[in-house]
């Protein structure tokens, strides 16, 4: 019975992992680069949803709202200040462009709100589920993390597939000249990106500080990491992929935590990140058509 | 007023000088063929009018627009088509995708569903197999969806890059009836071939490139005749 609750909160934390995974994948397929600065995005929406809701006392839910409206323009100036002007610069350039805008990113946070943790206070106010006779809790937030990533999943899902910004995404990731030929403005569509990729992202933070409700300027960095994992684990570019990386990280952590030892979890979720590597380098999702890196 | 007319153009591609300064012009209606060997710097010139390469000088007007300081994006919404070299269609999109992404700069729906049946009715293979993945097309089909992607932009021009490329010598006669069939129906053609005979056989006038630079041009029929060209070009 234990192994249910186990089971569901690996879960739960695997689909805010698959959340910030999806702005890894997406901004790799379309810019081709790794935005390492994007865990902090979410550290970043945690802030801001804390300032509001708890410091101004605004509505929660107008407090998500702003979240999500100031990460998204964040993520928007990040790539326009940080990464676009390097789009013809070497890999590397870009890729340490992007580390410092994540050192950027949590020492503004230190100088604005202090190394000291906040507490936030959890959005989610259902009450816990109590499965098998009281044999399993669940508690809210676990649903309705589960649940927002669901929908979430979907909507991504169909947006990218069946509207017009959607497809040229898409077009973009796969031969960004061949997308211009079709007339797709291919720097409106980076930003695009990572409007979607820092919203979601902001959405994820509010349902990690409701789970963990402890707020420091570093929260972002290791979830990060393993969302960035979980998107390689999926295949890197491939937006299912990044889905079920996300949550099998999750469920891979939280049960090693479990059943073998919490201090190693992270040395666990790495080896199987080998392995899966080891046996198909693409990563599980990983497109088959070779690329030119 | 030609459509297209390209003065003085040079283009650098990394450290070597590709395009040495070449002019040449297409008139509304017309087929014109751009020949020579690999490496004269065809593929470069059809980049750099669409503007996914930067001209270092010259100029390039299209309809008495300048073209070299426009993005390639709005090349498109001006009624400039380009079918790629190696055709470029996207190959993790069915094929009915790929052909909606070719009418992206437009917004009418019914206006694209009717392009959509004439596209249809030009490629019947492409319809029977609309909800295929394109990659697993054959090269043939690969190029008829990259034409017919060109073409839901309702172009006025349309450059194409090799489309006889890698294809058995049934499918060249059936792409160069359909280039025909294209320019018949109101569409001017810019093409760029390897294979000389076939591109000479169905333009109107055509410009002979050899290391970034026009050596010749004229009438198509007149350059079929010329010896400097059976000799070169036509392996006679």
């Amino acid at each position: 019975m234990e192994f249910i609750s186990y089971l569901v909160n690996g879960i739960s934390l695997g689909s805010i992992y698959a959340l910030i995974a999806l702005g890894y994948t997406m901004v790799y397929g379309i810019a081709k680069m790794l935005n390492f600065a994007h865990g902090d995005v979410i550290m970043i929406g945690g802030y801001v949803v804390f300032t509001a809701m708890t410091t101004m006392g605004l509505n929660p839910w107008l407090s998500i709202l702003i979240g999500i409206v100031f990460c998204t323009l964040l993520g928007v100036v990040i790539e326009k200040v940080a990464y676009k002007p390097l789009r013809s610069a070497t890999s590397l350039a870009v890729l340490i462009t992007a580390i410092g805008v994540s050192y950027f990113l949590q020492n503004l946070a230190l100088i604005i709100f202090g190394a000291g943790g906040k507490t936030f206070t959890s959005v989610v106010n259902i009450e816990p589920v109590s499965l098998f006779g009281g044999q399993v809790t669940i508690s809210g937030e676990t649903i309705v993390t589960i649940l927002v990533s669901v929908v979430l999943m979907v909507v991504l899902t169909l947006f990218v597939n069946r509207t017009k910004p959607g497809r040229a995404m898409l077009a973009v990731s796969e031969d960004k000249g061949a997308a211009q030929l079709m007339g797709v403005n291919v720097n409106r569509t980076i930003s695009l990106t990572f409007a979607i990729g820092s919203a979601l992202a902001a959405i994820a933070g509010v349902l990690m500080c409701s789970t963990f409700p402890s707020l420091t300027p570093y929260i972002g960095a290791m979830p990060g990491i393993r969302a960035f994992v979980a998107a390689v684990f999926g295949g890197i570019g491939s937006i299912p992929g990044a889905m079920i990386g996300g949550v099998l990280i999750g469920i891979i952590e939280n049960l090693s935590k479990a059943y073998i030892s919490s201090q190693m979890s992270d040395a666990i979720v790495f080896a199987v990140l080998i392995i899966v590597l080891l046996v198909k380098p693409t990563g599980i999702m990983g497109k088959k058509i070779a690329e030119k890196v | 007023m030609a459509m297209l007319e390209v003065s003085n153009l040079k283009v650098n591609y990394g450290m070597i000088q590709a395009i040495k300064g070449i002019s040449f012009k297409v008139e509304q209606g017309e087929i014109i063929a751009l020949i020579g060997a690999n490496g004269a710097g065809k593929t470069t010139t059809l980049h750099t009018v669409s503007g996914l390469l930067k001209a270092k000088e010259g100029s390039i007007l299209f309809n008495g627009k300048e073209l070299t300081k426009t993005q390639p994006h709005k090349i498109v919404e001006m009624g400039m088509a380009h079918v790629p070299e190696g055709r470029r269609i996207f190959q993790q999109l069915t094929v009915y995708e790929n052909l909606i992404l070719g009418a992206y700069t437009r917004s009418d729906k019914k206006e694209i569903a009717e392009s959509l049946e004439t596209i249809y009715k030009r490629f019947p293979r492409l319809e029977e197999r609309k909800k295929q993945i394109a990659g697993t097309l054959s090269g043939g089909e690969q190029q008829m969806l990259a034409m017919g992607r060109a073409l839901m932009s309702k172009p006025k021009i349309v450059l194409m890059d090799e489309p006889s490329m890698g294809l058995s010598p049934l499918l060249v006669s059936e792409i160069f009836d359909i280039i025909q069939s294209i320019n018949k129906s109101g569409t001017t053609v810019l093409l760029v071939e390897q294979n000389a005979k076939k591109a000479l056989s169905i333009a109107n006038r055509a410009y002979v490139l050899e290391t970034g630079k026009i050596v010749l041009e004229g009438d198509a029929k007149e350059l079929m005749n010329n010896d400097q060209i059976k000799k070169a070009y036509l392996g006679e």
